[in-house]
Order: C-alpha cells, then sequence, then structure tokens
C-alpha cells in the first residue's frame, strides 16, 4: 500500500500522482509507439480506430461524465468533422489547416447545440440532442453538392504539406500523436477552474451557481470542447475508413458512443480508452465466440445487436462505473491485500427524487 | 379537399405516435424515468399478434387481446429483472437499460430464423377497406387507430383522475419516497405502470401492423414518439395524444408543400423549435425548486 504525502501544491495537481504513473504511463507510450514493429497490419488498424474512438470519447466524457449532460446526437458532430475534412482534403488543404477547421466548424456546431442546454436539462436535453443528430444526418444526406448524398464520397489520402500518410503505420501515428495531444489537453483541462467547474454543474446546478460558476458559459463551453474533439474525431475517422456516407452518423452510432463511455466508466478519462476498447474488440470476440454456439444462432444477423444489449444492461446493473470501476475495484484488493471487504463500493441504496423540481 | 385528405392520413399517424408517446408519457408520470425501448416493446407486440394469428391459427380479436395481456405481463417482470434495481440511480442509468433492451429485442426478434428478417403483413379483419365520406377517402385502418387512440386515452385520463391507483401513481411519481411513507406501494406501482406502458405499445404495434407491415425495425418510430411527448408536455397524458396529432399532421403537410427531406425531420424541427419557445410543452406543468 503507498501512503501519498503531499508536502507542495504542485503535487497535488499534478497529472501523475507519484513515480509509479509516470513509469507505467511512459511504458504504454512507448509499448503504443512500437506497435507497429509488432502488430500485424489489421490489428494496427483497430488500434487505430481504438484510437480515434478514444478522441470521440474523451470529448463525449467531458460533456456527459464531468459536466452531467447527456447527448443523444455526438454522432453529428463526429459527422460535421469527418465531411469537413474531407471536402477541405479534396480542395487539397493540407492536414494540420483542415483539421483545424474542421475542430473549429464542429465546435460552432456545438456552440449551437449548446443552446438549448441551457434552457432545458435532463430527458429534455437528451431529446434536443437527439433531434440535432437526426437533422445533421438528414442534411449530409440530402446536401449532395458537397457531401455526395447516400452515394457517398471517397476521402483522399491524408497530406501534410507533401507528406503522405499512405501507409498504416503513418497514419496510426497521427492518430496516437493527435490522441495523446487531445488525451493531455483535456486532463489539463479538468485540473484547471473550468473543469472543476464542469464538475461542481454536473453534481449540483443550484450550488455551482451560488458558488458564482456562469452556468450558461460553461455549459455552452463543455458542449463546444466536446463537440471540437468529436470533430477531431470525426476527421480521422474520415480518413481511416476511406469512404463517407450519412448513415454512419446516424443515430446508431450515437448509441454506439454513448454505449462507449457507460461501459467505459463514466467519469474518467480512462473510462473512454477502454470504452473504445470495448467497442472496437467485441464484435471481434463475438466472432471467436460463433464457433461454440449451435449454428443456427451464431449465423443469426442479430447476434452483435443482442450481445451489445446484455451486457449494456449488466454494467449498469451490476458494474455502474463500468470497465474502470472493475480496475479500480481490483487495485483496491491488491492495494489492501487481505483486508479488502465486499462492500466497500456498494451503491447507497436510495429512492428516486424528482428531476422536475431539480 | 386535398388539405382535408392530408390533414386526415396526418392525424391517423400522429395517432400512432401519440399512443407511443402514451407509454413514455404513463413511464414518466409514474415513475420520473424515460423508456427508450417503446418502440421495440411495440415491435414486439406486434410480432406477437403475429405469432397468435398466423402460427397458432388465433381469430383476431383473441389474438390482439391476448397479445396485449401477454405484454402487460411482459412488461411487469421487465420493471422487476431491470429496472427496479437501479431505482433511485441518475435517471441515465435507466435511459441507458432501457436502450439496452431496445437492442436485446431486437437482436432476439433478428435473431429467430425465417421470421426475424423478414416484413409480414398482419391479417385483420379490417383489412384494405376504404370509406367514402362526403368525398374524402377514408382508409379503415386510418378510422381504427383515431378511434381506438380517443377511447384509450380517455380511458387512461379517467383512470388516472379518479381512480385510487393513478392518484397514487401522480403522488409517487411527485416524491416516491413520501409516497411510500402514506402507505402507497411504490414498487408494486411501479410495475404495474411498465405493464400498462408495454399494454399500450402491445396495442399501437397491432393498430400500426395493418399501414405498415410488421418489421423488426418498426420500432424506430418510437423515436418519432418522443417529439410527441415532449410537443405535449412530458407529463400529460391528453398532452401526448395532442402531440402526437400535431407532429404527424405536421410531417403530413410539410411532406406535400416543402421539397423532399423535410417529411423526415418535421417532427425534430417541430420539437426543437418547441423546446425553444416552451420547454415544458404544450400542457406541461413548470415547477422550480424553491432554495
Amino acid at each position: 500500500m503507498r501512503f501519498l504525502f503531499k508536502t507542495r501544491y504542485d503535487q497535488d495537481i499534478d497529472l501523475a500522482r507519484h513515480a509509479g504513473d509516470r513509469l507505467w504511463y511512459g511504458l504504454l507510450l512507448a509499448l503504443l509507439v512500437i506497435a507497429p514493429a509488432w502488430l500485424p497490419e489489421y490489428w494496427l488498424a483497430q488500434l487505430t480506430f481504438v484510437l480515434i474512438y478514444g478522441v470521440v470519447g474523451v470529448g463525449l466524457m467531458l460533456l456527459a461524465g464531468y459536466t452531467g449532460l447527456f447527448s443523444l446526437g455526438h454522432a453529428a458532430f463526429l459527422g460535421v468533422g469527418a465531411y469537413t475534412e474531407t471536402v477541405l482534403a479534396s480542395m487539397g488543404w493540407p492536414f494540420p489547416l483542415s483539421l483545424a477547421a474542421a475542430t473549429a466548424l464542429s465546435a460552432a456546431v456545438g456552440a449551437i447545440v449548446g443552446l438549448p442546454a441551457l434552457r432545458v436539462k435532463g430527458i429534455y436535453l437528451a431529446i434536443a440532442t437527439l433531434a440535432f443528430g437526426f437533422i445533421v444526418e438528414e442534411i449530409l444526406a440530402r446536401w449532395e453538392s458537397v457531401t455526395g448524398g447516400n452515394a457517398g464520397k471517397i476521402v483522399p489520402t491524408l497530406d501534410v504539406f507533401g507528406w503522405k500518410a499512405d501507409t498504416p503505420a503513418s497514419f496510426y501515428f497521427v492518430c496516437l500523436v493527435v490522441a495523446v495531444i487531445a488525451t493531455l489537453a483535456v486532463l489539463n483541462l479538468l485540473r484547471a477552474p473550468t473543469g472543476r467547474a464542469f464538475v461542481a454543474i454536473r453534481d449540483s446546478e443550484i450550488s455551482a451557481q451560488s458558488m458564482g460558476i456562469h452556468l450558461a458559459r460553461y455549459k455552452t463551453l463543455s458542449f463546444m470542447v466536446s463537440a471540437a474533439l468529436a470533430g477531431v474525431g470525426g476527421a480521422l475517422y474520415a480518413h481511416q475508413i476511406r469512404f463517407l456516407s450519412p448513415d454512419q452518423f446516424g443515430i446508431l452510432q450515437s448509441i454506439d458512443l454513448l454505449l462507449m463511455i457507460v461501459i467505459g466508466g463514466l467519469g474518467s478519462i480512462h473510462g473512454a480508452f477502454l470504452g473504445a476498447l470495448f467497442l472496437i474488440t467485441m464484435p471481434q470476440l463475438i466472432t471467436l465466440g460463433k464457433d461454440y454456439l449451435p449454428g443456427a444462432v451464431a449465423e443469426a444477423t442479430g447476434l452483435q445487436a443482442f450481445v451489445y444489449g446484455i451486457v449494456l444492461i449488466a454494467f449498469v446493473l451490476f458494474e455502474p462505473m463500468g470497465l474502470y470501476g472493475r480496475w479500480l475495484k481490483l487495485r483496491t484488493w491488491f492495494d489492501l491485500f487481505p483486508f479488502y471487504r465486499a462492500g466497500m463500493f456498494r451503491r447507497q441504496k436510495s429512492f428516486q427524487k424528482s428531476d422536475r423540481l431539480r | 379537399m386535398q388539405i382535408l385528405q392530408l390533414l386526415v392520413s396526418g392525424i391517423a399517424q400522429g395517432c400512432i405516435y401519440g399512443l407511443i408517446a402514451l407509454g413514455f408519457v404513463l413511464i414518466y408520470k409514474a415513475t420520473e424515468t424515460v423508456s427508450f425501448a417503446q418502440g421495440e416493446l411495440m415491435m414486439l407486440g406486434a410480432f406477437l399478434g403475429l405469432a397468435l394469428i398466423a402460427g397458432l391459427g388465433f381469430p383476431f380479436w383473441l389474438a390482439a387481446i391476448a397479445a396485449i395481456a401477454a405484454m402487460m405481463l411482459f412488461g411487469i417482470a421487465l420493471e422487476f429483472a431491470v429496472v427496479r434495481p437501479i431505482l433511485g440511480q441518475p435517471a441515465f442509468s435507466i435511459v441507458m437499460v432501457t436502450i439496452g433492451i431496445g437492442y436485446v429485442a431486437r437482436g432476439a426478434i433478428t435473431m429467430i430464423p425465417n421470421v426475424g428478417t423478414e416484413t409480414h403483413t398482419l391479417a385483420v379483419p379490417y383489412r384494405n377497406e376504404i370509406v367514402h365520406a362526403g368525398g374524402l377517402v377514408l382508409a379503415v385502418e386510418h378510422l381504427v387507430v383515431i378511434v381506438c387512440t380517443a377511447l384509450l386515452c380517455a380511458l387512461l385520463y379517467l383512470m388516472f383522475r379518479f381512480s385510487r391507483i393513478g392518484v397514487a401513481m401522480q403522488a409517487s411519481s411527485q416524491n416516491q419516497l413520501a409516497a411510500y411513507y402514506m402507505g402507497i406501494p411504490v414498487k408494486r406501482l411501479n410495475g404495474l405502470v411498465w405493464g400498462l406502458a408495454a399494454g399500450v405499445a402491445a396495442i399501437a404495434g397491432l393498430l400500426l401492423a395493418p399501414i405498415t407491415f410488421v418489421h423488426v425495425n418498426m420500432g424506430f418510430i418510437g423515436l418519432k414518439a418522443f417529439p410527441a411527448a415532449v410537443v405535449g408536455g412530458f407529463g400529460s397524458l391528453p398532452g401526448a395524444i395532442v402531440g402526437g396529432l400535431v407532429i404527424g399532421v405536421v410531417e403530413s403537410l410539410s411532406g406535400f408543400f416543402l421539397p423532399e427531406g423535410f417529411k423526415d425531420v418535421a417532427a425534430y424541427v417541430v420539437v426543437l423549435l418547441m423546446l425553444a419557445i416552451r420547454p415544458n410543452g404544450l400542457f406541461g406543468e413548470n415547477l422550480a425548486k424553491k432554495v
């Protein structure tokens, strides 16, 4: 068991809690950097997807896990980012510029969606974002001169001032750099007053307001940052998938994104990446598991949706803190061995409180 | 005359939205949680009706009643199995669980060999009959939808207004703990409400089946019932129907007068406007907490 004695204020706000953190995250980063050398190409592509979804997940986590605002239309921001990137890259813009433009446009759209968030909350906000998601999907499908409509649009190769990321490994490095920068930026935001304000709003709007937090400003900001990260993820997603069609950015994608952060663990940055890992590896696991199932079930098309639903229900019922919560419990078990008690993380039983009066 | 024709078809479509929205509102009114599985419950109800008629050879009315009863039991079981354990958790947990239920229901139906991936027609006695009334051409299917919706809405309204159970449900929705102290069996009531909502969903499924066919993705229409519930004000039963009618009529008119594509998003544009102008909906109550 490790005891931390904080003697300087710097220690309190340091991103790494102690030397062990630095060691392990450094090792993880080193492993990721040399991944192209030892991973087969197929798995490298999957890892790239994990990084891309991780970036989007970090953004959604900031909104849902830290500010307490749930968005059922996040795929729309992903779509805005992806299409902006594609259109600009087709016009020959270098990647850094087009990425910045995609990010900025997504953030602007996020600010617009954030506006109803100032007046409505809870389920109304979920429905407002749901409605927004449908409208964006329809625009992507109908605005054929720009988006190519339902016929889809081919994405050009990523181009940074002449350097082309045309191999899986080079594109993987682009994603890795972007993911690391995005994660560090969000972590930094969260330890700053802005991030503390987000958490305060999540825990109680009224007390946040009475502490002098400008609700409208911070809620809009949270939406903007979250949408911007989704836009970044979308731009990378476009290059990874090479072919865009509007149905990739529909309600099912939005629900997948939410499922990702809920299963990963709401309220932790680790959770976003664990959730992304889950979302990408789950179809592979299901494919592997098919060999052990009776033929009729294994061939059925609904198997994946069925398993996703069961896993989602099981997580909310039995492990509301998600994969990261499971890891915390495991770590505590080792930390306290042999003094871990079964009830240490038990939720308090409570009656439902009315949302209408909040 | 054309306008009238559009209005009638819009109203019939709106009644379906209203019926599904009624399920949301029932659950919201009594337990203050939102079920995203309402559309899938409707789909299950329709498939159950189909199985009873085509598989077991029941006559239509018997099959309808049996399907509704079975769905009510299913709703009660669902509440007991997955909703009750997370009572008191943040409302979002229940949203995620119901999304999960929707996935499971859709996946399970798709997995039934030879049935799940096909589109079926439900053999109803009034299928393809047409009534001419004063120059209007009305499909009987649409009329049945409108009449059933009106009846059901009146029935539920009376229940919530006058019966002891209905009043108890309202009480437990406002403050579950206080209701529990007053001797209201809150948990049993919640189960009952989920049963009721599942029953309403089954009715909606059986009414919708002759119009759109029975298939596994018919539950996605439930996503258009959300705007209906919001426009009406989430906690109001008549509001759900009125909201459904508004959405249905706007959709039908915009499909005719506006360029292609507007019909599909009309419901969502309406709900965004509504949220911007009157966040509590047409019939919603406006409550604020005093600190």
